[in-house]
């Protein structure tokens, strides 16, 4: 990995993105390295595209990640990851949600959804690692926890232990809401299990 | 890790350049901030508001929030106010002018560039300001410079006692890096002094003051030549130097790690002799500055050689990646093949409206309507010119759809004599800069019909409160405006202005028709609140019976992202057409129960459901 790792997160304003970048961040910065986190928001909220990226290491300069040179991309929507395929650097990983969402252009037939989004990631050369954060949220009672479930997803392709993100999650529910802690962690190892086998060389 | 709490001095914060901006404006020992909301500078007065010990507020417009800012400042205070590119434009009328009088108080004026247009409805490159006006403008490049120059901003603003200009762009409001804060100065107002040759700026006064203005310049460019705010970063391959500013500087450093960088933070008025200095240590000087070529023209204009639009972008982010594409194109090299995969062509997926959106109502009933011309504007509501509803014709600036509506009604040739005129509005637009427009088209005597959308909100910038919300900026009680009265006092007719659901489509669509076919001015007053904000209440949610629907696909064109298409085919009318069919599916979990897709449902197939369950698969929650 290079001195300065690159993790792009794509989605669809409302799925809470940029939450999960942020608690990335703070992972990260637990662990005294320099960081820096970008997007555009502005109209993301809307359904819209979004994408954050997150840059640590040692020193970071710029904060946008160029194509090509993404480590990890973790999609929390199958089309949305296809989208950003690109930004991967040769040997990076893509870690896929498999759920879609559908929107109004698609709906009124001004365009398709494409057919197989993650079977044309994986045509087109890419390490892609896909499950159904959504249908594993929703098994645990809540679709929220789709989040957590992708940080999970995320927790073993990271230069530091899983653990610190669990930790950087988890903190973020504080010991107010001990149920809370307790689904999220039951999340965030969903997530784990769901793309274990195979971890990034470091 | 919020910005908003009283952390420790040196405390290592993770902070984006608008909440760096808003720790440093507070720890200035500020007294008054004031800003409409805008993106990319909305967050900046959010966080400020959480900070103790200093008045905030959201006024009502760009120009109210500087004039605000400058009389804190003339009564000693030091004073704050951000807005994005455009709100400059609107407040100009006071910069101009406040560069003659001069500040008292430390005054900054942060001011965010949309540079790339992420949510915007032009460029614009705000150092023009600083030049037009021969104020100071500083450039941060990343959230703890936007931190330390906000401090500067205002030991500069009361050193030459002169406003100064922070500038920002998205690259710098919307990241976030490390910040390490310091602590809050105790600063007392040094009280307001009469002196009408200072303040009250009539010709006999303001004259005697332009020539400090420009001595005042002066004495700022001295300082920039020695401030350590602009400085080299030595590098070891002299073939290119780079002169640039802000964000551009962090892409450069990327791009280039050993090539020569001379930064500007300090960049207007321009450093222009450590500039020739620095141009004489390199083989060449390549400008790289977002967005319009001004450091460049100012280079060239004082004979120092130089690079820059003739090789980089004209608009948009000047990243790594252009910077590279710019220098293989002046060195003459040849950009190697990239080595990532192609980007895929994937469906556009443009910011639709939200789930059971009031304005969902309106842009039905627009869509339905033929023969008619829709001035639009700014907000949410600018959506509707998108699909499904293709019902907005014009989005030009705030407030300007009551201006083009009149100018359309006032300009049109027989060829449009048949067309009604509509303008459509936000209540926090129409308040920002719309009422003198209306104002006009009453007193001219305009036919246009004005649909004024009240949804108590700034639904765009994340459902901030205005007047009509009857809340202020830290969501207290205060006077709330009451629309029908206002638009009454401006002019038009009570008989003119009707109050309606916009969930009501029949109600809605034969006001428009009435008000339409009445060649008089009329406002049609929408005022269902917007679903963000946090008291909207959904109701019990609906679903479609498969068995009944006949895939006519009105439902679809509500435009409620709930509604799905789960089946397409075709039908051959009895005369003979052919007919495209959709059969839908609600999302019943983000379904809210407002009811406007049951209405254009003739077979009734939409029919209400239990809720399956409370949450949401895309959450449109405020933040």
């Amino acid at each position: 990995m290079s001195k300065v790792t690159n993790i792009l997160v794509c989605g669809v304003g409302g799925q809470g993105v940029m939450t999960a970048t942020e608690i990335l961040a703070e992972a990260a910065i637990s662990l005294g390295f320099d960081v820096k986190k970008t997007e555009v928001a502005g109209m993301s909220q809307r359904g819209g595209v979004v994408t954050s990226h997150l840059r640590f290491g040692s020193e970071v300069l710029s904060p946008q990640i160029l194509p090509g040179e993404a480590d990890l991309l973790i999609g929390f929507e199958s089309a949305e990851a296809l989208r950003w395929g690109h930004m991967l650097r040769p040997g990076g990983v893509a870690l896929v949600n498999s759920g879609r969402i559908v929107p109004p252009v698609v709906n009124i037939g001004l365009f398709d959804y494409p057919e197989q989004p993650v079977a044309q990631m994986r045509a087109l050369g890419l390490r892609v690692h896909d499950f159904d954060a959504t249908a594993l949220a929703v098994q645990l009672g809540n679709i929220r926890l789709g989040n957590t479930v992708m940080l999970g997803a995320s927790s073993d392709w990271l230069p530091f232990p899983a653990e610190v993100l669990r930790d950087a999650v988890l903190a973020r529910f504080g010991s107010r809401k001990p149920k809370l802690v307790d689904v999220n962690r039951e999340a965030f190892e969903a997530g784990r299990r769901a793309v274990a086998g195979e971890t990034l060389a470091a | 890790m919020s910005a908003s709490q009283p952390v420790p001095a040196a405390a290592r914060l993770f902070l984006s350049g608008n909440e760096a901006v808003a720790r440093a404006v507070w720890e200035a020992g500020t007294r008054v901030a004031a800003a409409y909301p805008g993106t990319p500078s909305t967050e900046i007065l959010e966080v400020l508001a959480k900070y103790p010990d200093l008045y905030t507020e959201w006024s009502i417009n760009e120009k109210v929030s500087l004039e605000v800012a400058l009389g804190a400042s003339m009564v000693g205070a030091r004073a704050f106010c951000a807005m994005k590119h455009v709100g400059m434009n609107v407040a100009s009328d006071a910069l101009m002018t406040m560069t003659v009088t001069g500040t008292e108080g430390g005054l900054v004026i942060a001011i965010a560039d949309d540079v790339g247009m992420s949510s915007s409805q032009n460029e614009q490159d705000s150092r023009y300001w600083g030049r037009f006006a021969h104020l100071p403008v500083l450039e941060p490049a990343d959230s703890q410079e936007a931190y330390a120059m906000t401090r500067a901003a205002f030991e500069l603003s009361e050193r030459f006692r002169t406003p100064v200009i922070l500038r920002l762009t998205t690259r710098i409001c919307h990241v976030k890096g490390v910040v390490v804060a310091g602590e809050r100065e105790a600063v007392e107002p040094g009280g307001f002094t009469k002196d009408p040759r200072r303040w009250v700026m009539v010709p006999g006064n303001a004259k005697p003051r332009l020539p400090l203005m420009f001595e005042r310049e002066a004495a700022v460019r001295a300082e920039a030549e020695n401030s350590p705010l602009n400085f080299r970063v030595d590098g070891t391959d002299r073939r290119i130097g780079f002169v640039t500013s802000g964000p551009a500087f962090m892409h450069v450093r990327e791009a280039f790690p050993d090539a020569p960088v001379f930064k500007l933070g300090l960049s207007c008025p321009a450093p222009l002799e450590s500039l020739r200095k620095f141009a004489a240590s390199v083989d060449s000087v390549l400008v790289v500055e977002e967005t319009e070529p001004l450091l460049e023209t100012e280079l060239k204009a004082a004979g120092i050689a130089c690079h820059g639009k003739d090789v980089l972008p004209r608009t948009g982010e000047l990243a790594p990646d252009a910077l590279h594409l710019g220098v293989a194109r002046l060195r003459g090299e040849v950009v190697a093949e990239p080595e990532h995969v192609v980007p895929q062509q994937v469906f556009p997926r443009p910011p639709t409206m939200c789930v059971a959106c009031p304005h969902l109502g309106v842009y039905y009933t627009l869509s339905q309507m033929r023969n008619v011309m829709i001035a639009g504007d700014i907000g949410c509501y600018t959506l509707g010119a998108g699909h499904p509803w293709n019902a907005l014709d014009s989005c030009i600036s705030m407030g300007a759809s009551m201006g083009t509506a009149l100018g359309m009604d006032k300009g049109r040739g027989k060829v449009d004599e048949n067309k009604k005129v509509v303008a459509v509005i936000g209540d926090s637009t129409f308040m920002h800069m719309g009422m003198q427009g209306l104002l006009d088209i009453t007193w001219n005597r305009g036919n246009v019909t004005v649909l004024l959308l009240d949804n108590r909100a700034v639904g765009m910038t994340g459902g901030q409160d205005n007047p009509g919300s009857g809340r202020d900026l830290h969501g207290k009680e205060t006077t709330r405006i009451d629309f029908a009265k206002l638009c009454e006092a401006l002019g038009v007719k009570k008989e003119r202005i009707r109050v309606l659901d916009p969930y009501q489509l029949p109600v809605l669509f034969k006001a428009l028709r009435e008000e339409t076919k009445i060649e008089e001015p009329s406002v049609i007053i929408t005022d269902r609140p917007c679903v963000l904000i946090d008291h909207y209440v959904p109701t019990k949610p609906y679903l479609v019976k498969e068995d009944r629907c006949t895939g006519c696909g009105n439902c679809v064109d509500v435009g409620c992202p709930a509604i799905h298409v789960i089946r397409r085919d075709k039908e051959v009318k009895a005369s003979g057409k052919e007919v495209d069919l959709s059969f839908v599916r609600i999302d019943t979990s983000a379904c809210t129960g407002c009811g406007l897709c049951v209405q254009p449902c003739a077979p009734e197939a939409i029919i209400h459901a239990e809720p399956v369950q409370t949450l949401q698969p895309v959450q449109f929650v405020r933040k």
